[in-house]
């Protein structure tokens, strides 16, 4: 085992003039290629930053607790990134194929809070019509969370990828539909219950809610169970580089959003009424 | 590969057939895609043209009234547009894939399949942009789309949605192929081919990618925003709700700028790599030329705002940006010098191709000079807005990357077809668009002085313009005659098919050292490079001791060598080479190395219409945006298959 795991940490030199591989090259130029895209949008949201002519304002709106959680979830999502390329590398495919899932599986509930946060913004009356900071907001992190869903798809595709024989893809859509279904029913929980991130506990009480969630929940563990042990031992570090690949991307999203959180949320959570323009009243909550 | 395991069911069969429509819409082939490219954009050269014609008929006498002045509107709007998105970006275009591979040794791009959808995605783009017509709603607020007189609130029509939703499908094209480049030229590069011994053109060629891939993303975040505030009614650009049209401004030059030196650069490699052809001399100053490349396309970062100096930025932003402006003329100072310099004691044949370059220096520093009177701030403020910018941009764009890239045509039209252009008709096309240009564009100068302004759709009779403006319109036409003779160019040659033979020029780099037209896998043997000019160092030995010396080429920095020892070793590679260029003339399959038809154990990626599939989505998923919601349903769908079959598709069957 040990020996493989060193072999397995060579990196191999490609046939190519430089020895870089070709689309891993790609991958990297594409990302520069990128931050000139989301940094015209940060660009955009500074310029406009306190320039709004009527609320809601930053600071009547932005809930610093709850993005931070959810920042911790993409943040910690990376690690599972980390965790997931290493088992590959190491030939250790489940242990490989949980971590991706893992992944997977953090980014969607930070795009789950993502979703939260928009219904909840747009209940204290800002929508992307509503003025600059709503414009800029909305479809700077729009596109963002637009990055973080096409990672996920990627993500599981490579988790298809590792799943060759009929009963881990078995496996594989349990764990991932029964994952779908608490994230579904928590959310449509959240929604019917009110606006506070504790109405996650107190408010699955409908039926239909519930019954999705015990169903999730059996999918999740049953999914895995089967995971856990199928195709254990296959040969599966031919697929690094294409996890590789998809992990460079899933790195430089999570840290677009470290620039987003630093600049969107934390900078901007005191901004409050501009000189001249109109103060707002919030809507009451109930 | 563990992807082996995961398939997808072909709805089509794979294409396998050489000839007919399936082997043009599935090939991978780097120079079909360049021909699909070179076609493609001449087509809507032609059609800018005529745009260009009916505006200069309309201008030809004041109070003309043959066209609306709504129709001017859409008129200039999509002349630009084109002109610059479909003519001389996808003409560069044609030329990197024509030229880049067989240039650096390579038998294809990178990434063929990437390349195949950049073509289809630009097709598709330019389609969905001309489509505008047909439906009566071109666009017609300006190439710049200054907002917020795009928005919706001042331009309800359609148009100025059709032009941000095709410059956003026409920017993944551009994305992909720049992409596509820099790793081509960065990692398939022949052995000893190392990057101070590329090309000019392929220096050029990476240098436009490196500014393709970062400018064009802010050209689409402009987009995006024009779009969801047209489409969404987000506050952008509205100034009821304190949108900003200054902001645009700077979007929408911070990519414009760039995008020149995107224009231009290729025309310059173009031109670095016919001047030493027929000046039989090596490029003046290699590494100065490179060099220069690269501060242009840096610097051309830093002045944006020279467009924008009659906006009222203040004069501390106005005196850093016409400072910049005005120092990016040192270095494209350097390259004309060069330019001179190689052809400077020179014995100079004055072949078409060189006719366009010399044309091409000439012109492109008039217009260079024009460039630098604006770059003065307190000057542009009487320039802005009047025909005098219209002159000079047609001299930096039309004098030079239009002369630029027919000296191209002409130079590599026997490479890519086999059979050379007659020179009698060349020489022909040269003066005619020589002359043309210049009576259409150097009475622009007067008239922009004398205060004509931009885009308006005619003028009163007594401002003395009227001279002018027939002489413009005159030379107009004899542009559309001078593309005329070249067409007739074209199909008069053809039908003679003149046979070129490998080397027609006594050419210098290594395109030149396989047949014509080149086989689908370019290189039976990958070519071991020693020398820059490789291939006319090979023709000439005797010259090796001249112009390089022992230590390197002559005028290389201290310490720019690269694989120097590759020179010593690999002797026998040295002598396939060398038979290449002896019996190049009827090479093919009789060339010495063992090869059939089908290059003997070269395995190239065979075809694929995934990438067309792709495009398609991806060009539907756009349109369906401002017409029925159902049309992204069916643009996602193909997005999907496109993706998914791509992804799973092995190289080879």
């Amino acid at each position: 085992m040990t020996e493989a795991t060193h072999v397995a940490h060579e990196e191999p030199l490609e046939d190519t003039s430089t020895g870089l591989n070709n689309r891993k090259l790609l991958m990297w130029t594409f990302l520069g290629s990128d931050v000139m895209f989301f940094g015209a949008f940060i660009a955009t949201f500074l310029v406009y930053r306190n320039r709004s002519l009527e609320g809601p304002y930053p600071n009547q709106i932005l809930d610093i607790p709850v993005t931070s959680v959810s920042t911790f979830v993409l943040l910690m999502s990376s690690l599972a990134m980390v965790l997931a390329l290493d088992g590959i590398r190491r030939n250790m495919k489940t242990v490989g194929r949980f971590w991706i899932l893992a992944t997977a599986a953090l980014g969607s509930v930070f795009l789950g809070f993502q979703v939260f946060e928009f219904n909840e913004f747009a209940h204290l009356g800002l929508t992307p019509q509503t003025n600059l900071f709503g414009t800029t907001f909305f479809i700077l992190t729009g596109l963002h969370g637009t990055h973080v869903t096409l990672g996920v798809i990627w993500l599981l595709f490579m988790a298809l990828v590792f799943s060759p024989t009929p009963l881990e893809r078995w496996g594989l859509v349990m764990a991932v539909a029964g994952f779908y279904a608490v994230m579904i029913s928590t959310l449509s929980g959240i929604f019917t219950g009110g606006h506070s991130s504790l109405a996650v506990i107190t408010t699955l009480v409908g039926w239909p809610a519930m019954i999705l969630l015990l169903l999730g929940i059996v999918g999740i563990f049953g999914g895995l169970r089967i995971l856990s042990t199928a195709g254990k031992g296959d040969k599966s570090s031919d697929g690094a580089l294409d996890l590789e690949l998809a992990g460079l991307y899933w790195h430089f999203v999570d840290i677009v959003w470290i620039v987003i959180f630093t600049v969107v949320y934390l900078i901007s959570a005191n901004d409050g009424t501009p000189p001249g323009s109109v103060p707002f009243d919030l809507p009451v909550r109930h | 590969m563990t992807t082996g395991a995961l398939t997808i069911p072909r709805i089509v069969p794979r294409p396998k057939s050489d000839t007919g429509i399936w082997s043009w819409i599935g090939t991978v082939d780097h120079k079909r895609i360049g021909t699909l490219y070179f076609f493609t954009s001449i087509f809507w050269f032609m059609i800018g043209g005529v745009e260009a014609l009916i505006m200069r008929l309309q201008l030809s006498a004041p109070e003309s009234d043959l066209v609306s002045p709504e129709v001017f509107n859409q008129l200039f709007t999509m002349h630009g547009t084109l002109m610059v998105f479909l003519v001389v970006m996808p003409l560069s275009a044609a030329f990197f894939n024509w030229l880049v591979p067989l240039q650096i040794g390579a038998r294809d791009v990178a990434f063929p399949r990437l390349n195949a959808f950049s073509y289809w995605v630009f097709l598709f783009g330019s389609l969905l942009l001309n489509v505008s017509w047909l439906v009566g709603d071109a666009p017609n607020g300006g190439w710049f789309g200054y907002a917020p007189n795009s928005e919706t609130l001042y331009n309800p029509s359609n148009g100025m949605t059709f032009w941000v939703l095709s410059l956003g499908v026409l920017g993944v094209a551009s994305i992909a192929a720049g992409l596509n480049f820099i790793v081509t030229i960065i990692n398939l590069r022949a052995p000893g081919m190392s990057m101070f011994r590329l090309p000019v053109f392929t220096w050029m060629t990476m240098i436009t990618s490196v500014l393709i891939v970062l400018a064009l993303p802010v050209l689409a975040v402009a987009g995006i925003q024009l779009q969801t505030d047209r489409l969404f009614g987000t506050t952008f650009y509205d100034p009821v709700h304190g949108g900003d049209p200054v902001l645009w401004q700077h979007m929408f030059w911070l990519f414009g700028h760039p995008e020149v030196y995107i224009l231009i650069l290729p025309a310059m490699g173009i031109v670095s790599d016919i001047l030493p052809v027929f000046s039989r001399k090596p490029l003046f100053g290699y590494p100065f030329v490179v060099f220069a490349g690269i501060v242009i396309a840096f610097m051309g970062w830093f002045v944006w705002s020279h467009h924008m100096f009659t906006v009222g930025l203040g004069p501390a932003a106005n005196s850093a940006f016409a400072v910049s402006t005005m120092a990016i003329a040192i270095p494209t100072g350097v390259k004309v010098l060069n330019w001179l310099g190689t052809t400077w004691g020179g014995s100079l044949r004055l072949d078409t191709p060189m006719l366009f370059a010399l044309g091409f220096i000439a012109m492109f520093t008039i217009g260079g000079l024009s460039g630098v009177m604006h770059a003065s701030a307190p000057s542009d403020a009487q320039q802005q807005d009047t025909y005098f910018v219209v002159a000079h941009f047609h001299y930096v764009l039309f004098g030079g990357a239009i002369l630029a890239i027919f000296g191209g045509i002409y130079m590599w039209w026997p490479k890519m077809f086999g059979w050379k252009l007659s020179e009698g008709w060349g020489k022909i096309n040269f003066w005619l668009m020589l002359i043309g240009f210049n009576l259409t564009f150097f009475p622009m100068h007067w008239l922009g002085m004398d205060g004509m302004p931009r885009r308006v759709y005619t003028y009163p009779a007594d401002q003395g313009w009227d001279g002018s403006n027939m002489a413009a319109t005159v030379g107009a036409f004899l542009i559309a005659a001078s593309v005329l003779v070249w067409v007739i160019n074209v199909i008069i040659s053809w039908r003679k098919n003149d046979r070129a033979g490998g080397d027609p020029w006594d050419g210098r780099t290594l395109e030149w050292s396989i047949p014509s037209p080149p086989p689908h896998y370019n290189f039976a043997e990958i070519p071991t490079v020693h020398h820059r000019d490789d291939f006319w160092f090979k023709k000439h030995p005797e010259l090796v001791e001249e112009y390089e010396g022992h230590h390197g080429p002559r005028g290389a920095p201290e310490g720019a060598q690269f694989d120097d020892d590759i020179d010593e070793d690999e002797a026998e590679d040295d002598d396939l080479y060398a038979r290449h260029d002896a019996d190049d003339e009827d090479h093919g399959e009789s060339g010495g190395h063992g090869d059939d038809d089908h290059g003997h154990g070269i395995h190239l990626p065979d075809m694929s219409y995934y990438p067309m599939i792709l495009a398609a989505g991806i060009t539907l998923a756009m349109a369906g945006m401002f017409t029925e919601y159902w049309v992204i349903g069916i643009g996602g769908g193909l997005i999907a298959w496109g993706l998914l079959g791509w992804s799973f598709e092995p190289v080879n069957d």
